[in-house]
């Protein structure tokens, strides 16, 4: 691997990183332009679509106004995928994904809302320490890199949950818990969104699978037919709730629900629940190994 | 339900008293944006605001800015947060400060009904992540105090038919939010029978 190689991959990722995270919060994807669509279409209730045309409209303004669809410009969250033959190294790939979120918050400029945890002081460009937030998948047989930006926003990150559920509580108890969560978050995660759930694994591994959730496309179903058959059944009951959009009442409460799962241990049975508000921010590129970059904002 | 407009800061209670929940507004005027560590420091802290708040709309935001010069600054993206995190300086901004209307995203939980109530007050419902709709219908960034605790700081703001929002929470102790969760937890009810 030679030194100029190298240097124009970090350039290549960062500049990558840089324009997803921009382009992430100003261009939603078209699956989610569909959903919302169709949502209009549908929902009943007078504040419902009121809420509803007020989105559509805010899509249109942010693409003709060339801003951004919500002011939360999120905590920056990357998905990559690595291929076993990329000549960066992860360690170098983190570290230009950094650098390519402080250049667009700093270029923009947008808002930065990383502080500190326990001080709450602003550290600045939207990066810090463990921040951005990234996950990585490693792919055999490869060169090439993706990269997933998925810029989260606090308003539905807040209404996260967790609940260890036991066997005998079986899926009853994993469709109770999403549906008491979602009930109790209200208006405040921004609904219609997308609701992730991760089942299974561990507490720890359960949230981070309903994260994953929330990255898909909106209405992908998952491969495993009973995984996907759950996904259908808790989308129907979510939305016979009737909290609506921005939980002002109404039909549509959800877009869509995304379920991730994962083998557990025989006496766990872990549900998390990761809400995706209605502006659900994702953009993709792929890096190849000579660093050139294929953007692709429906990925 | 009814759509009114409103401008602010208003001088006559009554214009209050008109709305009901699930009400359409739009707004004319000045409002004045807030946020969590705004209130910590004039509630917990007793710094007195240095913005007279009567009759005011206060909006729940930390608006993304470009600064122009000392102590001026220019709209980039301006939305709104989630209100719930706020619910408890309620209270005080319209007993203490006579602040009218509340404006945020995601609502108030119950506790807000009452001061409301008692004091003539609203909880207008706005569309959260609506921003960039928003930032248009915000026509200037008159002013800017308590800049050191950026973006949280305390922000008068022009706007011009700012909204639709709808009213959450009237002062006739009518609330969006209470009855969507009464019918929601009812319905769960008989979900949960089926299941």
């Amino acid at each position: 691997m030679s030194v100029t190689t190298t240097t124009s991959l970090d350039g290549a990722v960062e500049s990558a990183a840089a324009h997803l995270y921009v382009w992430a919060l100003k261009d939603i994807p078209q699956d989610l332009r569909d959903a919302l669509a169709r949502a209009a279409e549908t929902e009943t209730s007078v504040p419902g679509q009121r809420v509803l045309q007020t989105i559509l409209r805010n899509v249109n303004v942010a693409e003709e106004e060339k801003n951004l669809v919500c002011q939360d410009t999120g905590i920056a969250v990357y998905y990559c995928r690595v291929g076993e033959h990329f000549p960066l190294h992860p360690a170098r790939i983190y570290a230009a994904l950094k650098e390519g979120t402080e250049r667009a918050t700093i270029e923009h400029p947008l808002r930065s809302n990383t502080v500190h945890t326990l001080t709450r002081e602003n550290t600045g460009q939207n990066v810090g320490y463990r921040v951005p937030i990234v996950h990585w998948d490693f792919i055999s047989d490869w060169d090439g890199l993706d990269v997933k930006c998925v810029p989260k926003g606090s308003g539905s990150e807040n209404m996260s949950f967790l609940k260890m559920c036991v066997p005998a509580d079986g899926v009853r108890g994993i469709k109770e818990f999403v549906l008491d969560s979602i009930v109790g978050a209200g208006g405040k995660p921004c609904p219609p969104g997308i609701v992730g759930v991760g089942i299974g694994g561990s507490a720890d591994y359960a949230m981070h699978l309903a994260k994953e959730a929330i990255a898909r496309p909106v209405g992908t179903r998952n491969e495993d037919p009973l995984v996907a058959e759950l996904e259908e059944d808790l989308y129907g009951l979510l939305n016979e709730t009737g909290i609506g959009p921005m939980g002002l009442g109404g039909d549509v409460t959800v877009l869509s629900v995304h379920v991730e799962h994962a083998d557990t241990h025989m006496t766990l049975n872990p549900v998390a629940v990761n809400y995706q508000c209605w502006a659900a921010r994702r953009a993709s590129a792929h890096v190849a190994a000579d660093g050139t970059i294929d953007y692709e904002r429906d990925a | 339900m009814a759509t009114h407009e409103v401008t602010f800061p208003i001088t006559d209670p009554a214009e209050i008293q008109k709305l009901r929940a699930g009400d359409e507004v739009v707004v004319q005027g000045h409002i004045i944006g807030i946020r969590d560590r705004t209130q910590v420091r004039i509630f917990d802290q007793g710094v007195e605001p240095p913005m007279d708040l009567s009759g005011a709309f206060l909006l729940h935001t930390a608006p993304g800015v470009r600064k122009l010069g000392p102590g001026r600054y220019e709209k980039v993206c301006i939305g709104t947060t989630t209100s719930a995190r706020m619910v408890r300086f309620t209270e005080p901004l319209g007993a203490q400060y006579g602040v009218r209307a509340i404006c945020g995203k995601g609502g108030f939980p119950d506790e807000a009904i009452e001061p409301m109530q008692r004091l003539g007050m609203v909880y207008f419902a706005i569309v959260g992540g609506a921003a960039a709709l928003e930032t248009t219908q915000i026509e200037e960034i008159e002013e800017v105090a308590w800049e050191e605790l950026m973006p949280e700081c305390l922000w008068k703001f022009r706007v011009k038919d700012f909204g639709p929002l709808t009213v959450g929470i009237d002062a006739h102790g009518g609330s969006l939010y209470r009855d969507v969760q009464e019918r929601a937890r009812k319905k769960l009810e008989e979900i949960y029978a089926r299941l």
